[in-house]
């Protein structure tokens, strides 16, 4: 094994390299092909706008819904707001019969939280429905939870920290029941476990291409059309994507994203079952190796390539530190990695403070090899190792 | 299309060198701008890279800067982020800005197309109370430039305010003059070589605003969500671009003038006596729809457009001409041709041909 000249990269939910297949399709809409799609007066738009279509028809195959339900947006954090913002003000400002109550879990993602804190000023009122201690929504727990004024569940298909599946179909199941949105933030799911709106009864759905090994700065809203979604758009102007989302679609980014969902599409199952054995082998050396770990969140319900692990005795920023030249992990998510604050995700599964500052996440992907993981190993259980070390005869010091 | 000439450049422009380059530099790299490890700070370096090139091309400080996924994000969140009981827009603004708050009072204009500053006085006059002021630096159809000094003296007079949407105007004109009279401008990337996908606010210290995008603790907590590094690299490079191309910009006057004196005996050119960008040029043909000029453009293998991109898959007559004082059957004859880099003195005769030829088959079959 030779020695890396970059860190081995553990960080796929964070974001993810682009695929060469899909660059190969993007790159030529950077340059000859760089008209506006919403022009339409010559060659040079329809040429972008027909690309942007087919495009569209990729990220429905997807999901299993049809192209016009496909609103292109800036990436999963503008698509989560449009959603949980734009239900919240449609029921409450826009509609006949106003509904000002929504229900989403604790363990959401940031944008979705803060898009639900929002409303407060409008009069929303939001249910913050726990987790159990592996990281799962209970679906009687939603229902119980259901009022005449629900106007929206907001439930993530697949968490960015600790990776678990919630069980979608069945909360679907609940809200179509009772005539209640459901939105899924699927930013983590999409090329991980196949989604299908229609089956799962998903009524709006947050998509980002660079998860899943398209590029920056793209993502969608699924906006279910039977029975139609109704929703204020987070912003106006003129009038594209179906005035449901102004702004020039990048159509580069958009032909990106379609590639990158038609490999998903076109995956066999292999992939699925390689990153996984890998996974398993990156868990399983790393227990061999190291005492007094823990896994955060269920290991039957969670994506592939997934460990959220502890190491106790140590704390996440002084073991990223000694990985930083050997291997690129993160302490959580990567939008509030610089914070000091522990996990809010590991803190609603019942971790302590200490318990959660000790934990990491790792992400094996598309482009991870048996031998970086091999390497990664050795580099994580002797990192560990030394810093326990060094914490031991820190303490004797103090003691002495 | 090998005989193409591209004339639509206010409705987005190709990939400079410079940002194309820029671009595939940081495609080279892989990681999320706001995790810790390695890969995350070379994408934060060229995040923070072009921060300050942005920075620059506006005259004002990085940390003023804040990354949207464009000009329509960046409008829509000054519109909506800033706290006011009164808005005022100019008649015509971008729809990005006029859709954004549709109950903001609306400025006239003259028939030149500049905006009414005795009329903005006297709004704001009996306005009173905590106000938002909402001018364009250049209009995307006509190119007319607003007189921005005379505005913001009114608007500093009554403690309000201002934005100026310069998204058309980035690269053509000099904007540090305009961010040192606004509190925020808004600007977009493709407009000016760069990549579309990427836009800013600038926003002066100390200028409230509420996110309209929020989750992680990006741009400051101005704007959620992973910052698009490529898109970002191109934006950086195009703006170091234009900043230093700004001189030579101007002289893309030449190829939009020379079209407008062989065809101004017989058209209406719109803001012709007006400042106006040195790019673009709205002109009529009387008694031809635009539709049938693009269409005549577009088999010479000339792309022009009949108004904004946005709004030209739409037949309503523009808003913009409409508030010049045109009739709405003027209005459905204006087409833009919009010079962009990389246009010759052989496309202006191509121009010139394409609608003399269409003007003069149409006089013959009228007479």
């Amino acid at each position: 094994m030779s020695k890396p000249t970059r860190p081995i990269y553990l960080d796929y939910q964070s974001t993810t390299p682009v695929d060469a297949r899909v660059m190969d399709r993007m790159l030529p809409f950077f340059t000859e092909a760089f008209g506006n799609p919403h022009s339409t007066s010559h060659a040079y738009g329809w040429e972008a706008r027909d690309a942007v279509e087919a495009a569209r028809a990729e990220v429905a195959a997807m999901i299993n819904a049809e192209p016009r339900e496909v609103v292109f947006t800036s990436g999963a954090t503008e698509s989560n707001n449009m959603a949980v913002k734009g239900v919240g003000r449609f029921f409450a400002e826009l509609s006949q019969k106003a509904k000002r109550h929504m229900i989403i879990p604790v363990t959401e993602h940031k944008c979705v939280l803060e898009s639900a804190k929002a409303l407060k000023g409008i009069g929303v009122e939001v249910t913050w429905l726990p987790v159990a201690a592996d990281g799962i929504v209970d679906p009687l727990a939603v229902k119980q939870a259901i009022r005449d004024d629900t106007a929206l569940v907001s439930v993530m298909l697949a968490n960015n920290e600790i990776g678990v599946i919630q069980p979608l179909a069945e909360i679907g199941a609940v809200c179509r029941e009772h005539g209640v949105y459901l939105h899924t933030d699927a930013a983590q799911a999409a090329g991980k476990i196949d989604i299908d709106v229609s089956a799962m009864n998903i009524d709006l759905l947050s998509l980002s291409a660079h998860k899943m090994y398209g590029p920056m700065g793209i993502g969608a809203l699924y906006v279910r059309r039977k029975p139609r979604v109704r929703l204020a758009p987070l912003f106006d102007g003129g009038g594209q994507e179906r005035t449901l989302r102004s702004g020039t679609v990048p159509a580069p980014l958009a032909v990106g994203f379609g590639a990158a969902a038609k490999l998903v599409t076109d995956e066999t199952t292999s992939d699925h079952t390689r990153i996984r054995d890998l996974r398993d082998r990156l868990l399983k050396g790393l227990q061999q190796r190291v005492a007094d770990t823990y896994v955060n969140g269920s290991m039957d319900q969670r994506i592939d390539g997934n460990i959220n692990i502890g190491f106790a005795g140590t704390d996440s920023e002084a073991l990223m530190e000694a990985l930083k030249d050997q291997v690129a992990i993160s302490s959580g998510s990567a939008c509030t990695s610089a914070s000091v604050e522990p996990s809010y995700v590991l803190r609603a599964i019942g971790l302590s403070d200490t318990d959660a500052h000790a934990s990491v996440r790792m992400c094996i992907g598309r482009m991870t090899t048996t031998d970086e993981v091999d390497v990664a190993i050795e580099a994580i259980s002797s990192a560990v190792a030394q810093i326990r070390e060094q914490s031991l005869s820190q303490s004797e010091r103090k003691l002495g | 299309m090998t005989d193409a000439v591209y004339l639509d450049h206010n409705a987005t422009t190709p990939l400079g060198a410079a940002a194309r380059a820029a671009m595939a530099r940081a495609m080279e790299g892989t990681g999320n701008a706001s995790s810790v490890h390695g890969f995350g700070r070379a994408q934060r370096k060229i995040v923070e890279d072009a921060r300050e090139a942005v920075g620059a091309l506006c005259g004002a400080k990085p940390a003023n800067v804040i990354f949207t996924s464009g000009g329509s994000e960046a409008n829509n969140t000054v519109l909506r982020g800033i706290k006011a009981e009164r808005i005022f827009v100019s008649a015509i603004e971008h729809p990005s800005v006029l859709e954004a708050h549709p109950d903001a009072v609306r400025v006239s204009v003259g028939a030149d197309g500049v905006i009414d500053v005795d009329a903005l006085s006297a709004l704001l006059q009996e306005s009173g109370g905590a106000a938002l002021v909402s001018v364009m630096a250049a209009n995307n159809e006509t190119g007319i430039i607003q007189p921005l000094d005379q505005v913001a003296e009114i608007v500093r007079a009554h403690g309000t305010k201002l934005h100026v949407d310069a998204v058309q105007a980035a690269g053509k004109i000099d904007i540090r003059p305009v961010m040192a009279l606004a509190d925020v401008i808004s600007i977009s990337a493709h407009k000016m070589n760069g990549p579309i996908g990427a836009g800013a606010i600038v926003v002066k210290d100390g200028v409230p605003f509420q996110p309209l995008i929020r989750g992680g603790g990006q741009e400051r907590r101005r704007r959620a969500g992973t910052e698009n590094v490529v898109a970002l690299a191109g934006f950086g490079a195009a703006a170091a671009d234009a900043l230093s191309g700004l001189d030579t910009y101007t002289q893309i006057a030449q190829l939009r003038d020379q079209v407008e004196a062989a065809l101004a005996d017989n058209a209406k050119v719109y803001g012709a006596g007006a400042q106006r960008l040195a790019n673009t040029l709205c002109v009529g043909m009387p008694g031809v729809a635009a539709e049938t000029q693009v269409m005549s453009f577009d088999l010479a293998g000339l792309a022009v457009s009949a108004g904004s991109a946005c709004s030209s898959g739409k037949v309503e007559p523009s808003h913009v001409l409409l508030a010049m004082g045109a009739n709405a059957s003027e209005a459905a004859e204006a087409v833009r041709i919009s010079f962009g880099l990389g246009n010759t003195e052989a496309d202006v005769a191509r121009v010139i041909d394409v609608w003399q030829t269409l003007h003069q088959r149409h006089a013959e079959a009228a007479a």
